[in-house]
């Protein structure tokens, strides 16, 4: 069994280390690329979403490796993400790949088909090796998330542009080659301290922009074009609405005990939103009121072409912005999207958000007459 | 004087609306419904709502303008999930918070969670909370449902033996069309509110009737018959909507009734991009059943409509006409 996965962020790593902790023979697929969007289009149904033709052009990138395994997560609806399983295999058979799909749904009830499932992936039925490998994945997961923090305060600050994606990218290649949890954490850890002691330019004044929208465009750098290198360039410390990190504690180890650390958010859509409607629309629409609290100077929402609750959330965000007085810019992805158009708007609307600062500021310094 | 409620003619409209429309004139209001789509309603729609929604979202926030102005309250209900363990399109779950943020100076909407995801036991709590926004007399409201529920078992009644509610309306009998033989029969796919409402579905049911179709659409097969196939889904499909179409696809494979399928679909419908899309390839791998697909939106022309039902039509008639078995690689 070769064990193949499809890419989300930094994801990969903590996936990789479960697998190889399991002792499961795991294929990487290649970093995401024009040629994996290519595939990816090229089989895929016109008007699905555009995670689904990135999953697709992984998964057949996998497939020239040799993977014979697809491990996915799912979920029960309302977003159309719950019935990718089922259409991937679909469209892989179609293709004359008749692989074996390893599917994590949230069990609702029926723990049998779930736990058959994990024995069936991991080969042993002792749950201890079992709960110590997705142990120390997640730890890969919040050593990795924190990093991305860092490098998130670093760009902007950072005196020679480009240094702190030098050691990531660095990191990125490194990690293919290394193997389990030791290994791969040692390497994150290294990293971290490299990019801590970038020297930082103490004059740079820094724009703080909330990043909202669907979880799978914000997190993986190659969909939104490499959004938070961008504008961590331009002098823009970002911060996101979601984690995989948050996400994964939240769905797997905290829901099915009914707890949840997203109240605080819950609590904040509840004027614009008072329910959850699939997708995250409720975390965009209540993490773009936190960010408009803490005093952020804008938000820009991502989403990929046709996603449902991003659209619903978009009809609301003009009243968050007005609400709050907070600049507001939607970008929606897909397989057409252009760099240079997509840049040229991410720089109009950071020298709005600059302009802004500056006029505040001037007017505090007249008033204070 | 009366309540004054709007319904608008969208959405879940077609399938519901006797159901409403008895319940609130038995509980002593006014029903208003929003004249049926034109092209005044379509463009004040698509000015007021975000431009990566849907056709039939669109529509809807046209009927509401068209009624805002002359009703007391309009009926959104927040339609999260109607069967256990399935929801709705996520756009009807957001929907009283969509029309809310787009369109200005609404009177107060009825917007009502309607949820049975967990259980429906809470059923008749979600049919007082509905009629309060009239009466606060739980016996009248009672009473109201009940009348409201034959009204709906008589219109769904009317819609199996081929009565198709265009605009609300109920059609002609279907039988007449039989008259003057139908040669081919269509299976109609879509959502009720595209194939029901004359204009966004650019008329489609009667341009096929024209042709002489006989027209089959899922509300046709027996529900028992359909959730039965969808029960043997690999996953089980959380949208009742895909349920009621993928259980159909299944059900016309076997039968091999149909001379084609044809799918209406709105351009960007999360849903359809994964229904239509399995709908399609089991019908073209299982079945050997000719496949239209035709994506609307508001730009739609309906010369390019009307090109490929023809194109399609002579195509099934052919395929009967000259069909020979032999194989085309000798």
């Amino acid at each position: 069994m070769k064990v193949t996965f499809p890419h989300m962020g930094n994801q990969y790593m903590a996936t990789k280390v479960l697998l190889d902790e399991l002792n499961v023979e795991n294929i990487l697929p290649p970093e995401c690329s024009k040629d994996t969007l290519e595939i990816g289009t090229k089989y895929s149904p016109e008007s699905i979403c555009l995670p689904l033709k990135i999953n697709i052009g992984n998964y057949i990138e996998s497939i020239r490796q040799g993977a014979d395994t697809i491990l996915i997560s799912g979920s029960c609806g309302p977003c159309r993400f719950g019935y990718y399983s089922i259409q991937q295999k679909e469209i892989l058979s179609e293709l004359g790949h008749d692989l074996n799909f390893i599917l994590f749904d949230p069990p609702q009830g029926d723990y049998k088909t779930f736990l058959g499932r994990i024995f069936q992936l991991t080969g042993t039925k002792n749950p201890y090796k079992i709960i110590r490998a997705l142990a120390k994945g997640t730890k890969i997961l919040y050593q990795i998330d924190a990093l991305d923090d860092l490098a998130y305060y670093k760009r902007p600050r950072q005196k020679q542009i480009g240094e702190v994606d030098f050691y990531l990218e660095k990191l990125h290649k490194e990690i293919r080659n290394a193997k389990g949890y030791h290994e791969v954490s040692q390497l994150i850890q290294k990293t971290r301290d490299q990019v801590m002691t970038i020297e930082e330019d103490p004059n740079k004044e820094i724009i703080k922009v909330g990043i909202v929208g669907e979880i799978y465009t914000i997190i993986e750098p190659f969909v939104n074009l490499n959004v938070e290198r961008k504008l961590g360039e331009m002098g823009v410390e970002i911060e996101k609405s979601l984690k995989v990190s948050r996400w994964l504690t939240e769905h797997l180890y905290l829901h099915p005990l009914g707890i949840t650390l997203e109240k605080e958010i819950t609590e904040a859509a509840k004027p614009y939103m008072k329910t959850m409607i699939g997708g995250h629309a409720r975390e965009t629409i209540g993490y773009s009121v936190k960010f408009a609290k803490e005093g952020f100077d804008g938000i820009i929402q991502i989403y990929p072409f046709t996603c449902m609750p991003e659209i619903v959330a978009q009809s609301i965000m003009p009243t968050i912005e007005k609400d709050f007085d907070i600049p507001y810019l939607c970008f929606i992805v897909d397989e057409l999207t252009g760099d240079a158009g997509y840049t040229t708007r991410l720089e109009a609307f950071v020298d709005l958000l600059k302009r802004r600062r500056e006029m505040k500021r001037d007017e505090k310094l007249l008033s204070g007459y | 004087m009366a309540i004054k409620i709007g319904i608008p003619r969208g959405l879940w409209f077609y399938d519901y609306y006797p159901l409403w429309k008895t319940f609130y004139e038995e509980l002593g209001a006014e029903v208003i419904l929003s004249n049926p789509t034109n092209k005044k309603l379509l463009d004040q729609g698509v000015k007021n709502t975000v431009d990566e929604a849907c056709l039939p979202v669109k529509i809807f926030n046209g009927h509401v303008m068209d009624l805002k102005d002359r009703v007391d309250y309009i009926f959104v209900p927040k339609m999260m999930s109607v069967y256990k363990k399935e929801y709705i399109c996520p756009k009807f779950c957001g929907l009283p918070e969509m029309v809310k943020h787009s369109v200005s100076g609404l009177p107060p909407l009825i917007d009502t969670e309607i949820n049975f995801n967990k259980s429906r036991r809470h059923i008749m709590n979600t049919v007082y909370q509905f009629g309060s926004y009239v009466t606060k007399n739980p016996l009248k409201i009672r009473n109201a449902y009940k009348k409201a529920l034959t009204a709906y078992h008589d219109y769904k009644n009317q819609i199996s033996q081929g009565r198709l509610p265009i605009d609300g309306k109920l059609s002609h009998d279907h039988n007449q069309i039989k008259s003057n033989p139908a040669n081919k029969r269509i299976a109609l796919l879509g959502h009720t509110y595209h194939l029901y409402d004359s204009f966004g579905s650019m008329n489609i049911i009667e341009k096929l009737k024209e042709y002489g179709v006989e027209i089959l659409v899922p509300e046709m097969i027996n529900m028992k018959v359909i959730n039965e196939r969808a029960a043997t889904l690999e996953k089980k499909m959380f949208w009742s909507y895909g349920r009621k179409v993928l259980g159909t696809a299944l059900y016309l494979q076997d039968q091999q009734q149909i001379d084609g399928a044809i799918y209406v679909s709105a351009f960007g419908c999360g849903i359809d991009s994964i229904v239509g899309d399995l709908f399609e390839r089991w019908t073209r791998k299982n079945a050997d059943i000719p496949f239209l697909l035709i994506t609307i939106d508001e730009h739609t022309g309906e010369a390019g409509v009307n090109t490929r039902l023809e194109a399609f039509i002579d195509m099934i008639d052919w395929r009967k006409r000259d069909e020979g078995n032999l194989s085309a690689h000798g």
